[in-house]
């Protein structure tokens, strides 16, 4: 079968893309997908948001492949991940006023459901540390209530799914040294110049 | 929570165009987006009880199938109390005739010839979309090529 029978039946369909984005956008709207996903720019380069019907449940500095990215969370969350900007709206709405400086709290919802207790309690301790102002690991740790396990404190932060929207760019070392940032130094400079209401570099 | 599955993502852009043009050839362009709706969301909701080396091409093209099968089933139902419903195809499009040839085929003719010459399905693999014997899957497909030859 050469012809123009396969050559009708393998036409190009146009529609396909159209109809594979309303899919996506469904799927993500009335959560028959897991999770949902977009890219967004920044002032410190793109960022992948996840969110799942809890609220937001990742947002990552995307340095590396998206592809890589998503494989990683299909295979750690779950396969049923859709692409769908829409879905991701309240939270890149926040972003943008967080960055360009009218927005110093973040409200929408969070999934706080994949972390173990410690990571959530350190990370709650983060959360509360205001707009502006900087903690210390051992801070966090005795907020998080042990006060001992300023280590594991510090990798709890360093795994933060949730970067910049948990602020731990906001936690230093004691003596005010810098800490380390899974971002990169760089960017953890920005945000605290952002939030001193300096011009960031 | 299963690991080794891709992204359902990758599987709707790798596979949409070739699910939409089955879809295309079995129900027509009208019909095809609610047909393409409801494939990728039985394809969405079993996702995560599919098996990671399973081919992922053939088995949404096997739920596109039945998708448009159900719709075929209904749409002869609503004719035979209403009188209505072409078979769908753009009026407008230069290749009438293939189309209507191609409408105008029995629904496991059709089915066969969209997932061999659209899904490039084997033969096993369309028997199983269609759930007949291999045998008489090659025949729908010989019958249905036959049958088109004949009206174009």
């Amino acid at each position: 079968m050469n012809d123009p029978i396969t050559r009708v039946l393998r036409a190009p369909a146009p529609q396909a893309r159209a109809a594979a984005r309303r899919f996506a956008d469904r799927a993500a709207a009335e959560h028959s997908a897991d999770l949902a996903y977009t890219t967004v720019a920044s002032p410190l380069g793109e960022l992948l948001l996840v969110a799942s019907a809890r609220g937001l449940a990742q947002m990552h500095y995307l340095d590396d492949a998206l592809e890589a990215a998503l494989q990683t969370i299909a295979a750690k969350r779950s396969p049923r991940i859709v692409e769908s900007p829409a879905a991701l709206d309240p939270w890149r709405r926040e972003l943008d006023e967080y960055f360009s400086g009218a927005r110093r709290r973040f409200e929408a919802a969070l999934d706080w459901e994949s972390m173990t207790a410690f990571q959530r309690a350190v990370l709650r301790a983060t959360v509360a540390i205001p707009y502006g102002e900087t903690s210390t690991y051992s801070g966090v740790a005795s907020a998080a209530g042990s006060a001992h396990a300023q280590r594991a404190a510090g990798n709890a932060l360093g795994a933060n799914p949730l970067a910049i929207i948990i602020p731990c760019h906001r936690v230093l070392r004691l003596g005010g040294a810098f800490g380390g940032y899974t971002g990169g130094l760089d960017r953890k400079h920005y945000l605290l110049e952002l939030e001193a209401g300096l011009s960031p570099p | 929570m299963k690991s080794g599955l891709p992204p359902f993502q990758v599987l709707l852009e790798r596979h949409s165009e070739d699910v939409w043009r089955t879809l295309r050839a079995m129900v027509g362009t009208q019909a095809a987006e609610d047909c393409f709706q409801e494939t990728f969301l039985a394809a969405l909701r079993a996702y995560p009880r599919l098996r990671a080396d399973s081919a992922p091409r053939a088995w949404l093209l096997t739920i596109a199938h039945n998708k448009a099968i159900d719709h075929i089933r209904r749409s002869a139902r609503e004719r035979s109390s209403e009188g209505v419903e072409s078979a769908g195809e753009d009026p407008a499009a230069p290749d009438d005739a293939v189309w209507s040839a191609v409408a105008a085929l029995a629904p496991r003719q059709r089915a066969a010839v969209a997932l061999r010459y659209i899904g490039d399905l084997s033969h096993r693999e369309i028997a199983a979309a269609i759930g007949c014997s291999e045998e008489a899957s090659r025949r729908s497909l010989h019958d249905g090529l036959e049958t088109l030859r004949g009206l174009l």
